[in-house]
Order: C-alpha cells, then sequence, then structure tokens
C-alpha cells in the first residue's frame, strides 16, 4: 500500500507549487493545473490527477480551504483557498528548498573537481 | 471530537471528491473539443492526461482513512482463518487461557468485593471503629478486638469529642421472641445513640431510635431488619407500631432497616436501644464496640489524640464503687488505635486474599509460558508462510502485527471463555459461603472485575505472542523457504527460548507447590492439637439462656437448667450430658476478671492479673472429653450448697503453684466481697480462643456461687455426647426435652463441636483449598508444558536419533539420552524455584502454624515430587524416540 509518489518530482514538491499558486489567487484544480503547467513553461511534466491527493493532504493538513462556487464558464466547482497556517507551511518549505538547492549546486559547481 | 466528526464526514468527502474530478474531466473536455478536437478524442486524451482515475481517487481518499486500523481488521479476519485451520491447537491454546483467566478473573472479584469496593454505607471512608490496645491488660484486651467500650467510656467519648460528627456503641446478642406459636431465638444488636446516626443508613419502613428511645425503663422499642420482617411479618408496613414480646417483655415497633443492612460485619434479627442508666454507671464493663463519623477533614492521628485527651476526663468523672481507685487504669496504658471500618470488617482475611491472589497470578503466568510455547511451535511451523508473505514485500511490523492480533485474539476469546467459567466460580464461592470471608454476600462480577478480565487477556495475548513473534520475523531468509518441511537439525538458538520457557515454569510451579505443602504441614500440624474435647463428630452443642424476665431467682435458674439436663440425660442414646458458660472456639466473647491467690501479697494500687473464667457444671469434663488433671470434679449437691470450691486449668495452676497437684487445697478469688474459694481440680489446657491460639489460663467455677454480682450463669451451652449427634429425630428429641422443662426456652446455635472445629480452622482450610487448586493447576501446567516441549524435541530429532539408532546406539541409551535432556531442565527449574521459594513462602509466615517458612521436609519432598513428575512427562516422548524406525527416518532426507 505505498503512496504513488510523483516520480520526477521530489516529495511536497507538488505542494509547495499549489501553495505558491494559490498564494497568488484561489482557484479551483482543474486552472490550477492549468496555471502550474503554464507557469513552468511545460518544463514540468505532472499528471493532471496528481493534483487532487496533493489538494486532500493540505486540506487535510489545513493549509488550504475549500468552497464550492460557480466559475466563470458557469460550472461548480471547487475553490481552492491558501489558509494563514498554509502561507507559513509554504515560506518554511520555500525557505528550505532554496537551502537545499545551493547546498546541491554547489556540488554539481564545475570547476571543483 | 475530531475525528469522530470525519468518520462520519467521510461519504461526503469522497462523494465531493469525485464529483470535483468528474468536473475537471468535463472543463478538459470542452476545452479540447473547443480546441477543435472530437469528442472521443477529447475525452480519450483527457483520461490520458488526467491519469488512472480510480488510483488517484483511492490515493486521495486515503489521506483521510485510517490505514492501520483497516489493516488491523484484515489481520483479524486472516487470524482467525488461521486459527480455524488448526483447531487442536486453538482449542488447546484456548483451554490453557481460559483456565488461566477464569481463575484469576474470579479471585480478583472476591478481592475486589470484599478488599476494594467501599462499605455500602454513604461516604464510608469517614466511618471508623474505636479500637484501642491496652497493653497493661493482657487477656482483656487481646490482640483481634482491642479493648472494648465501657458505657462509661462511650458517654464520655460522645460528649467531650471535637472530631466525631456522631459516635455511638454496640453488641451483639441473642434474645427470645416468645409470643409466636413456637418460641425462637433471634439475633439482637443493641445500639446506643449515634449509631444509627454514624452509619447514616435511613430506615427502610418508620423512623430510627430516637435519643427518647434511650431513656432507662423508658417504653420499649425494637427496630427490624429487612429480612426479619419479611419471614415473620411477610413485608407488612403496618407493623410500625405493633408491640413484639423478646425476653418476655413487650416492645413497640418503630423501624425496618432496609436489605442488606449489617450493623459492620454482623447480621442480626433485631435491633434495640442500649438504654444504659447513667447514674448507675462504673468506669469497667468494656464489652461494647465503639464505631463513629469523623467530622469531615478530621484525620485519624487527630480522633486518636482526640480519644487519648479525654481518657483522663472519663477517669476523673467515673469510679468503679467507693473506696476504688480509678486511676488504676493507667497502668492498663490505653491507647486510642482507630481503624477505618472497612479495616475491622475484614479483619484478618486481606492478607490470605492477597496470597491467593498472587499464587493466581503466577498460575497466569504458568498458563502464559504453556501458551507462549504453544505459538513457538505453531510460528515454527507457518514459517514457510510467512517467508513467501515478506518476500512478497509485507513488511516486518506487519507480520508481528498479525501475529500479535491473533495472539490477542486469543486471550480475548479465552477471556470470555474465562469470564464464563469465573461466574460459575464465584456463584458457588457464594453458595458454599466459606464463614470466615467478610461481604460474601457482595461478592459478584462488577464491571472493575470485567475492565480486569478484559486487560488481563489483552496482556496476555501480547505477552504470549511477543516472543514467538519477534523470534521469526528477522529479515526474510531464504534457508526458512528452502528449508521448511525439510528435517535439517535444528539450531540450539531455536530450542532456547522453548527451554527457557520450561525452566521458568517449572520453578513457578515448585514455589506454588511449596506453598500448598507448607499449608498442608500446617493443617497437619493443627489436626495434631489437643483442642481440649475429645470425639466433636458425637459431641452435639446448643445454647439456651434464661432471662431474668423469665426467671429471676438464680437458684431457680440453676435448677432449670439441672432439669433440663436430667431430661436430656434419658435421651436414648445419650451417654453423658454437661453444660458450661461457652464451648472453646465458639465465638462467644468471653468474660475476665482479676483473680487473687490467697498466699499472694498484692500491694497498694497492683492489681492482680485478669484471668478467662468459665463456669462449668458437674458431668462437663466427663462429656466433653476433658481430662482431669488433679483432684476431682464437684459435684451437684456441692453445688447448691454453695461450697467455695473452684477448679483451674493445668497451666495457671503451674504459674501459680509450680505444679497441677500442688494447686489442690489452696484458695483464690475476684474481689474482698467474695469467699476464698477452694481449688479442687485441676483441667487439662484448653484451646479456648482456637487451635492455633495458645490455651489460656482459666479459672472454671461452679454454675452457681455465693456472693457474686452475678450467682447464676444465665446463657449457657449444653453439650450432649451420643453416636446420634446431629441426627434430626435426636434434635427433634432434645427440642421435645427442654420444651417439657420450660416451653418458653428456644434453642440457639445447635450444632455438633465438629462444625465448631472445623470454623476453628476454616481460615486454614481456605487457604489449604486455594493454594492446592492453584498448585494442582501449576503442576498441570508444568506437566503439559514439559511434556510439549520434549514431544516437539524428539520430533525435531528423529533424523539425528534415527542415525543414532542405525550406527548401533541401544534403545536405552536414547531413552536415558531425552530423559537426561529433561531431567536437565526439570533441576535448572527446581534449583531456581528453590531459591525463589525461600524468598517469597516468608510472606505466608501468618498463615502457618506449626512449620517454618522453610521447613526443609517441605521443600524436599515437593522438589522431588516436582522432578519425579518431570521424568514422567519425558518418558512418553523419550519411549516414542527409541521406536524411531532409522530407514523412515533417513528416508525424509
Amino acid at each position: 500500500m505505498k503512496k504513488t509518489i510523483q516520480r520526477d518530482l521530489f516529495p511536497g514538491a507538488l505542494e509547495m507549487m499549489i501553495l505558491r499558486t494559490l498564494k497568488r489567487q484561489p482557484m479551483h484544480g482543474y486552472a490550477l493545473v492549468q496555471e502550474i503547467k503554464r507557469t513552468s513553461d511545460d518544463l514540468l511534466q505532472i499528471e493532471e490527477g496528481s493534483l487532487y491527493p496533493a489538494l486532500q493532504r493540505l486540506l487535510k493538513e489545513g493549509f488550504v480551504k475549500a468552497e464550492w462556487a460557480i466559475s466563470s464558464t458557469n460550472r461548480r466547482v471547487r475553490i481552492y483557498k491558501l489558509t494563514a497556517a498554509g502561507g507559513k507551511h509554504l515560506e518554511r518549505e520555500v525557505s528550505s528548498f532554496e537551502r537545499m538547492l545551493k547546498g546541491i549546486t554547489q556540488v554539481l559547481a564545475p570547476g571543483e573537481l | 471530537m475530531n475525528w469522530l466528526r470525519q468518520l462520519f464526514s467521510r461519504q461526503r468527502l469522497y462523494r465531493e471528491l469525485s464529483e470535483e474530478i468528474q468536473a475537471h474531466l468535463d472543463e478538459k473536455v470542452e476545452e479540447l473539443v473547443a480546441g477543435g478536437m472530437s469528442g472521443q478524442e477529447a475525452l480519450r486524451c483527457a483520461r490520458r492526461e488526467f491519469g488512472n482515475v480510480g488510483l488517484i481517487e483511492e490515493n486521495s481518499r486515503e489521506v483521510w482513512a485510517w490505514p492501520s486500523v483497516e489493516d488491523v481488521f484484515f489481520d483479524i479476519r486472516y487470524g482467525l482463518r488461521a486459527l480455524r485451520h488448526s483447531p487442536v491447537f486453538t482449542a488447546v491454546a484456548l483451554l490453557t487461557i481460559a483456565i488461566g483467566i477464569a481463575a484469576n478473573a474470579a479471585v480478583f472479584s472476591v478481592v475486589n468485593s470484599v478488599l476494594l469496593k467501599p462499605l455500602h454505607y454513604p461516604r464510608a471512608e469517614e466511618l471508623v471503629a474505636l479500637h484501642q490496645i491496652a497493653p497493661g491488660a493482657e487477656g482483656l484486651a487481646d490482640f483481634e478486638n482491642g479493648l472494648l467500650l465501657s458505657p462509661s467510656m462511650y458517654f464520655t467519648y460522645a460528649e467531650h469529642n471535637q472530631t466525631f460528627q456522631s459516635l455511638g456503641v454496640w453488641i451483639t446478642g441473642t434474645a427470645n421472641v416468645t409470643d409466636m406459636p413456637e418460641p425462637e431465638q433471634v439475633r439482637t444488636v443493641g445500639v446506643s445513640d449515634g449509631v444509627l446516626q454514624a452509619l447514616g443508613v435511613p430506615p427502610a419502613v418508620g423512623r430510627w431510635f430516637s435519643q427518647m428511645d434511650q431513656v432507662p425503663n423508658g417504653p420499649g422499642r425494637v427496630m427490624l431488619s429487612y429480612g426479619y420482617w419479611q419471614r415473620r411479618f411477610g413485608g407488612d408496613r403496618a407493623v410500625i407500631g405493633r408491640n413484639i414480646t423478646v425476653d418476655s417483655q413487650p416492645r413497640e415497633i418503630v423501624g425496618v432497616m432496609p436489605q442488606g443492612f449489617r450493623f459492620v460485619d454482623s447480621d442480626f434479627d433485631l435491633t434495640a436501644p442500649l438504654a444504659f442508666n447513667r447514674g448507675k454507671l462504673i468506669l469497667a464493663g468494656f464489652g461494647f464496640n465503639g464505631i463513629a463519623r469523623l467530622k469531615p477533614g478530621a484525620s485519624i492521628a487527630q480522633a486518636n489524640a482526640d480519644l487519648a485527651r479525654m481518657l483522663p476526663i472519663w477517669m476523673d468523672s467515673w469510679s468503679n464503687g467507693p473506696g476504688s481507685n480509678p486511676h488504676i487504669y493507667e497502668g492498663w496504658r490505653i491507647t486510642p488505635m482507630i481503624r477505618p471500618l472497612k479495616l475491622q470488617v475484614i479483619g484478618n482475611v486481606g492478607e490470605l486474599l492477597w496470597v491467593v491472589m498472587g499464587t493466581i497470578g503466577v498460575v497466569m503466568l504458568i498458563a502464559c509460558a504453556n501458551a507462549t510455547n504453544l505459538m513457538l511451535v505453531r510460528v515454527e511451523t507457518r514459517q514457510q508462510e510467512l517467508a513467501v508473505r515478506m518476500a512478497l514485500g509485507a513488511g516486518r511490523t506487519r507480520i508481528v502485527r498479525g501475529l500479535l492480533v491473533e495472539s490477542v485474539m486469543l486471550g480475548i476469546i479465552g477471556g470470555f471463555a474465562g469470564v464464563g467459567l469465573a461466574y460459575v466460580g464465584v456463584r458457588s464461592l457464594v453458595a458454599i459461603g466459606p464463614s470466615n470471608l467478610p461481604r460474601l454476600n457482595e461478592i459478584a462480577i462488577d464491571a472493575r472485575g470485567l475492565g480486569f478480565t478484559f486487560v488481563l487477556s489483552v496482556l496476555s495475548g501480547l505477552l504470549f505472542g511477543l516472543i514467538p513473534a519477534l523470534k521469526y520475523t528477522g529479515p526474510p531468509s531464504s534457508l526458512a523457504l528452502q528449508s521448511a518441511g525439510r528435517t535439517i537439525s535444528v539450531s540450539r538458538d531455536r530450542h532456547r527460548a522453548r527451554n527457557l520457557l520450561v525452566v521458568g515454569q517449572v520453578a513457578m510451579a515448585l514455589v506454588l507447590l511449596m506453598s500448598a505443602g507448607l499449608m498442608i504441614r500446617t493443617f497437619g500440624a493443627l489436626r495434631k492439637v489437643d483442642p481440649g474435647f475429645a470425639d466433636p463428630q458425637h459431641l452435639q452443642a446448643m445454647r439456651i439462656s434464661i432471662p431474668d424476665s423469665l426467671i429471676a431467682e438464680p437458684e431457680r435458674v440453676t435448677r432449670t437448667q439441672n432439669a433440663i439436663l436430667d431430661k436430656l440425660a434419658a435421651i436414648q442414646g445419650v451417654k453423658s450430658v454437661g453444660f458450661a458458660s461457652d464451648m472453646p472456639m465458639e465465638g462467644v466473647d468471653s468474660d475476665w476478671d482479676e483473680i487473687f491467690v490467697q498466699d499472694k501479697v498484692y500491694s497498694g494500687d497492683l492489681i492482680a492479673p485478669l484471668r478467662l473464667y468459665k463456669s462449668i457444671s458437674p458431668g462437663f469434663l466427663q462429656t466433653a472429653g476433658t481430662r482431669l488433671v488433679a483432684g476431682r470434679e464437684m459435684t451437684w449437691g456441692e453445688v447448691y450448697a454453695l461450697r467455695p470450691e473452684v477448679m483451674v486449668s493445668e497451666n495457671l495452676a503451674r504459674e501459680m503453684w509450680g505444679t497441677p497437684s500442688a494447686a489442690i487445697g489452696k484458695h483464690l478469688r475476684e474481689f474482698s466481697a467474695m469467699p476464698w474459694h477452694e481449688v479442687i481440680g485441676v483441667i487439662q489446657d484448653v484451646r479456648e480462643k482456637g487451635i492455633q491460639e495458645q490455651a489460656p489460663e482459666i479459672v472454671y467455677w461452679p454454675p452457681l456461687v455465693q456472693n457474686r454480682f452475678a450467682p447464676a450463669i444465665r446463657t449457657v451451652t449444653f453439650v450432649m455426647r451420643s453416636e446420634r449427634a446431629g441426627t434430626e429425630s435426636f434434635l427433634n428429641e432434645v427440642r421435645a426435652a427442654v420444651q417439657s422443662v420450660n416451653s418458653d426456652l428456644p434453642l440457639a446455635s445447635v450444632r455438633t463441636m465438629q462444625d465448631v472445629y472445623d470454623q476453628s480452622v476454616a481460615r486454614t482450610s481456605l487457604t489449604l483449598v486455594m493454594l492446592g487448586i492453584a498448585g494442582t493447576m501449576a503442576l498441570a501446567l508444568g506437566i503439559i508444558g514439559i511434556y510439549g516441549v520434549m514431544s516437539y524435541t524428539v520430533a525435531q530429532r528423529r533424523r539425528e536419533i534415527g542415525i543414532r539408532l542405525a550406527l548401533g546406539a541401544q534403545g536405552g541409551d536414547v531413552l536415558q539420552m531425552v530423559l537426561r535432556q529433561g531431567a536437565k531442565l526439570a533441576l535448572v527449574g527446581v534449583v531456581i524455584g528453590i531459591g525463589a521459594s525461600f524468598a517469597l513462602t516468608g510472606l505466608m509466615t501468618n498463615l502457618l502454624f506449626g512449620v517454618t517458612a522453610h521447613d526443609p521436609l517441605t521443600f524436599v519432598a515437593v522438589a522431588a515430587l516436582l522432578i519425579l513428575v518431570a521424568l514422567l512427562a519425558c518418558y512418553i516422548p523419550a519411549r516414542r524416540a527409541t521406536l524411531v524406525d532409522p530407514i523412515v527416518a533417513l528416508r525424509y532426507e
């Protein structure tokens, strides 16, 4: 019963991107996928469906909240919104991610070898 | 409760999730179609890009689910299936556990009901017994009851205390109720003001006694117990205000106490006010039980100090008559030792119950060891299955959990069966009703007992599941997969756990058998003690009381008793008859007084030591089978002539005059107004207070004594020696004989002296039976344990044994080899067990009599028994080993 983790991403990356995107503005699932794809210039190949387990996890942790609403295309959708706790979590995650990235970059940096 | 809400809102969560995912797909399709794709193609594309809808939904749902709980349900189902597949293992394991749990649940229920639960009074923790000790008044103040209160003491305490809400004294007794077709002797409790108030239980009907009812010579009042009310009046509420005749005096019924109400530890039929005559009280008269309710917040230490403070007030406020010194009681060193009432009720049975609980706990451990062994064998045979599951990716925790769930399930099922057995056990215990077990009618399996049993079941399940689970779930080895079912030799390591368990079982069984053995020795020692009467089975006893109101004049009382004796002696089959103020061990409160000896000088305030005294009729000694050591018995002629003659016990004669014969012709008396009485006989020592207690020094007065405050003894125990003792026809004739003398005299405490004797050793018998049961269970479980392990070992070593036999070993060699292995285990267990017993049997010193806690004979006998039994248990597997056919054994290769 292992959890399926998006192979291309490290654990937590998808959640981080979702929170970052929602920080800009609340939106529903479909829009969220499109937005992440758009901003990453389609560099990240994510399975659209994998968004939903991630959203459920965030909901459970209380980092986002969801409300049913009618979208611009006149469709009943669930709009996700960043909570204060989610905002803090995002900050922590981003800063730890940056530290990690810096470390990896330094190791990978040419010239040392 | 957040998780609870989650549980119920889960369905909604899942529905919304499906809806959301569908909306996503719809939107995607719509967009793709808008981009120029065909409907079919758009749907395929949307699905491809979305991924596996079912899996994603499941993964999303899993976020909310409790995987562990759901897995455990799976484990339970799997475990049940596994248990069903091996019914023999399941049955044996269940039986072992169920018996262990039943014994524990039953004993715990007794401990809980008797020792742990509060008494049935409102705010029972405030209730205390006014216990006090008086080291200077040896005899009068015995260890168990201490120094009881005198009425004057009660008045002082009631009026001057600062720590009690209410305080009173009470005393048990008997009375004759005569306004019925047949006179009846009933159990009574006399109460002072304050007793009912302290206990605080309101009457079921009517009212309590008021202070007005405590006026001496006032109108007689009485309250009924619920049982007596039902039995005599059929529960008629109109009895209030009616009169009944108690000891020939009319008394008005004012109330009925509710069902189950007892005075501390005493059942009763009637209770009446003591109505002390305050003006006539003296200091002495220490015969009343004190009871009180503490003020909220007052401690027992404060209350003790309060009573100690009032003792001088008591001595200054009252006297023992003109010329007496009230401060002689300072020499008694009276010290208040107030006890919680519960302690008073429980008495000395607490220790016994805890010892039994401890031994039964050990039986449980032995049962668990057996179950562990069974589990070990079982898990070993399931190694292949486990290895396959692990190879398929089941984690170690998962496997361990599965095995634990299985063993805990066994524990719980065993627990259910155990509770059923325990219920039967407790019911029969109450039905048998060991009379020395206090609060017997309260014993039941309650919620706490069920809780205990449940926890015990789960814990034992964990205990016997954990060792096998941890042992056989190491990293998956290809060896296990390959070798399962093959007969490669088993490593030493694998045997170690089982051997350890057997050693532990033997050691624990030894400790239990040792304690049972010590009790058997105690019982044997008790049987050897000469109680001071002979052949109790053929000694019929009964008590008859002649109240003042029926016959006032002392000599007529004695003549009536004499007439009864004559009638009884005439009954067919009666060899001899007699009476005494009480029989040994009857539990009647004894009388004590100072006894002065003529040739001794008692100077100043020095008071003569207190001695127990009794009255006996001519012919009593011969009837009871009590030996006359020196001198002679009195005759009826001497009794009526008021000849100043007396008899003493052998130990008293030795203390006073050196030898029994030297006592003859000496003189003694109780107080100065009494004439000196000549010692004419010396009687053997009698175990008056019970077989286990030292025989007290006793003065035997005749039934009628000159110049005594109570010249005749009014309540006596008649004894008859007859082969017919105890039979119904005999008792009918006895009753008729007594009625023919006076029809207003009921018989009470009709029993043979064998009953009295059994009662005296009841505590020892109960302990013996309990420890005997525990020891037998331990022995049986231990045998099963050794047998099981040896059988398994032999089965495992078939091939090795086959090779040995093929190489020329004789059957005898193999037999010896297996027996040696079993004996080694048993010996190690016995050695450890002896060490443990040495440390533990000391705990039961107080239950023993005539044998030390480290009795060498018991130790040697029990150790030998256990080794012998262990060898027997090994013999069958060993025999089987010699029958191994080498060809068959080796063919398995």
